[in-house]
């Protein structure tokens, strides 16, 4: 073995991987070495062996069963144990902020909407301890919403919606008109199980709000929301759940 | 691309990382495999590393910024790979300096060696080279790489490579020539 070519351009060529100067002047040489030719025969056929004889090996499929779960692993939406603790700060920082603002927010509100109440509790619930004293409880005591509702009519300067939920378990027991904070209100007289709830009802311009958290006073509670530009109290000593139940009814 | 790349530190992967990953990573599992194989003759002991080299991969890969995936692939499983052999099979590597051939290729007998020679010879006469020829001709005739992508895999020189595979041919050619002529009748 005496030719140069042999040991390193002849495989570059064979590989395709020379230039095209390289690659004619090495075609040139091969013209007149025999040896080169010899080789580069056997090299051919070696590789030719070498790719026709199934010698690459494709991975199993367990191995890409195995690969796929190590990967789930390794994925933040399917694992938390590779967040690092600075990742958990940040997601503590953020609910904490959004917390405070919501906090701010709803601190704020429940201030605005105390200073434009235009009734204080103790008048809400002077005016239902008045209304079960005997004779006060309804100016017009009638189950039917049809009745009740135009008698409204005339007396105030707005409708209050007036439903009756009997198949609820609320009958409408009646309304009346009553004064709160110098306003006169409508409110309407449900009862539950033998307890009268007591829903007063008067215009707002105030946005419409959720359901308020049930306040508790003397053993009556209540609950607080504006919907529709009317503000509703609901009053009663049967459970929060009861007039949360019929203000849900209402809110509807 | 550096093999300090792989050493960036890992990330913390989320699902765009992960199709990104099935995208441009995942096909490349049979080459991921077949190179490990190679380099550690055996199957099961493949399936490990194999696996082991593709989570590396995942954890590092925000630190792929493009180009050649199944290189860069590669290049992990091959340090993988040897990272094993020297905890594992530590005498395997010693062998691999011992290159120098006195056995000067002589055409004709290789080529009718070559001719007759089948999977089992081919797989038993590559297995008896050094790795670091075995993996330059693994990654040349059955993976198909060039030279530039079997420079970035291996970490050797691009002017090397071609030298590398002269040699490991020569080293071939001498391996299936001197394998035992009884034998190679019989499995033919």
């Amino acid at each position: 073995m005496s030719c140069d070519y042999t040991r390193s351009v002849l495989h570059g060529y064979l590989d395709g991987e020379l230039d095209a100067t390289r690659a004619a002047e090495f075609e040139r040489h091969l013209e007149g070495c025999r040896e080169c030719t010899t080789v580069l025969g056997s090299e051919e056929s070696l590789r030719s062996s070498l790719q026709r004889s199934g010698l690459y090996e494709n991975a199993p499929v367990s191995l890409r069963k195995k690969i796929r779960a190590g990967l789930d692993a390794a994925t933040t939406s399917s694992s938390g144990m590779r967040i690092p603790a600075w990742r958990w700060l940040a997601v503590a920082a953020t609910i904490l902020m959004v917390a405070s603002v919501s906090w701010i927010t709803w601190s704020r509100r429940a201030k605005d909407s105390a200073s434009t109440t235009p009734f204080t509790v103790a008048e809400i619930i002077d005016a239902h301890v008045r209304s079960l004293q005997p004779g006060h409880l309804t100016d017009i005591a009638s189950t039917d919403n049809h009745t009740v509702k135009p008698w409204f009519n005339g007396k105030l300067a707005f409708v209050p919606p007036v439903k009756d939920f009997a198949d609820e378990g609320f009958p409408l027991v009646g309304g009346r008109l009553d004064v709160l904070g110098g306003q006169n209100v409508a409110a309407l007289v449900y009862s539950r199980r033998k307890h009268i709830i007591n829903v007063f009802v008067l215009p707002t311009k105030e946005p419409d709000t959720p359901i308020h958290e049930p306040g508790l006073r003397q053993g009556y509670q209540w609950r607080h929301w504006r919907r529709q530009g009317m503000e509703y109290c609901a009053i009663s000593d049967v459970s929060d759940s009861d007039i949360y139940e019929l203000a849900q009814l209402i809110y509807q | 691309m550096s093999s300090s790349d792989q050493h960036k530190g890992s990330d913390v992967l989320d699902v765009q990382d992960r199709a990104r990953f099935e995208q441009l990573v995942l096909p490349h599992l049979d080459a991921a495999f077949n190179l490990a194989r190679w380099l550690l003759k055996s199957r099961a002991d493949s399936e490990d590393v194999a696996q082991e080299a593709m989570l590396r991969a995942y954890r590092f890969f925000r630190g792929f910024h493009g180009g050649d995936a199944r290189a860069w692939l590669l290049q992990i499983v091959r340090n993988t790979c040897y990272t094993w052999l020297e905890k594992n099979r530590p005498v395997e590597l010693m062998t691999e300096f011992d290159e120098e051939l006195h056995l000067q290729p002589s055409a004709s007998p290789e080529t009718l060696a070559i001719a007759g020679a089948n999977r089992e010879r081919l797989t038993r006469a590559l297995e008896t080279l050094p790795p670091r020829f075995r993996e330059v001709l693994v990654l040349r005739e059955l993976e198909g790489c060039s030279y530039k992508e079997i420079a970035s895999i291996t970490s050797i020189p691009i002017g090397t490579v071609m030298s590398a595979l002269s040699r490991g041919r020569q080293r071939l050619q001498q391996a299936l020539t001197h394998s035992s002529p009884q034998e190679a009748a019989r499995e033919l």
